[in-house]
């Protein structure tokens, strides 16, 4: 029977971190990308969570309340952002969108 | 007892996520995405956060995974050439570079092991509903109105920027 400390939070935290930090460098589709910048959001929330519930401190969780409606907003603006760009390009492979390249 | 639904969750949460970004279907992956946020839904209430528990169920793995299916099933695009194919310098680069981040992360961890807080004995008591709207509605009420305004103009902005032609005013 281990220990359930903050470094296991921790520690899965930064894992989940690094899963979504190799999904954006390696994936070329656009919503890909963006699901994987969803999952590095979630790693750091679970940092907050786990710091707030064992500092006793409620501060950090509603830091995590803003940080969720912060990132709904930028879900809804990106994705909104990724249809006008399928519209002009029929493309979402995002080593193929070259329209700002001089 | 924890102890065990803290392992169940964390090898729940980092199975579907190494799925999510290796699986070649978009459609595949938005489903363990909604798997690795209901995992970390449990791990909230193992923490003993039971309002961010259930509203990372409702907004994550509720509102912003529908939006993303949503998407996904619009577009409908058929991705083949972005499936895993061999070793390549990209790949390896990458995953090069996530060991060296994680690395650094787990070194920072581990030097500051033994100041880090033990589980203070109020713990149950700051994660309940009463106590954050309590705290919300309080010192953050000019902080959450704003937010409403950010949700608003998000919602907004998104109409506008994925409306088929944007007809601009002419001089």
């Amino acid at each position: 029977m281990l220990e359930l400390s903050l470094n296991w939070y921790l520690s899965l935290s930064a894992l989940l971190f690094v899963i979504g930090m190799i999904g954006v460098l390696t994936r070329k589709n656009a919503i890909l990308v963006f699901m994987s910048v969803e999952l590095m959001l979630n790693s750091v929330n679970l940092t907050l969570v786990a710091f707030s519930s064992h500092l006793g401190d409620v501060n950090g969780q509603i830091l995590v309340f803003f940080a969720l409606c912060v990132a709904a907003a930028e879900a809804v603006v990106g994705l909104a952002i990724i249809i006008a760009i399928f519209r002009n390009n029929l493309n979402i492979d995002l080593s193929k969108i070259n329209l700002l390249k001089w | 007892m924890v102890s065990y639904l803290f392992i169940l969750f964390a090898t729940i949460a980092i199975a579907s996520a190494i799925v999510m970004i290796t699986h070649k279907n978009p459609v595949y992956s938005a489903l363990f995405l909604v798997l690795n946020m209901a995992s970390l839904g449990g791990l909230y209430l193992l923490l003993e956060a039971q309002f961010l528990a259930v509203i990372q169920i409702l907004v994550y793995a509720g509102a912003i995974m529908v939006l993303f299916l949503f998407v996904i099933m619009l577009l409908n695009q058929e991705s083949a050439d972005d499936v895993f194919k061999g070793i390549s310098i990209k790949y390896i680069m990458s995953v090069l570079l996530g060991i060296v981040v994680f690395a650094q992360l787990f070194y920072a961890i581990a030097s500051v092991t033994n100041t880090l807080p033990v589980v203070s004995e109020n713990m149950s008591a700051v994660g309940s509903v009463e106590n954050i709207g309590d705290v919300m509605f309080t010192d953050y009420l000019l902080p959450f109105e704003v937010t409403g305004i950010l949700l608003t103009a998000a919602v907004v902005g998104a109409l506008i920027i994925a409306q088929r032609k944007i007809k601009l005013k002419e001089n």
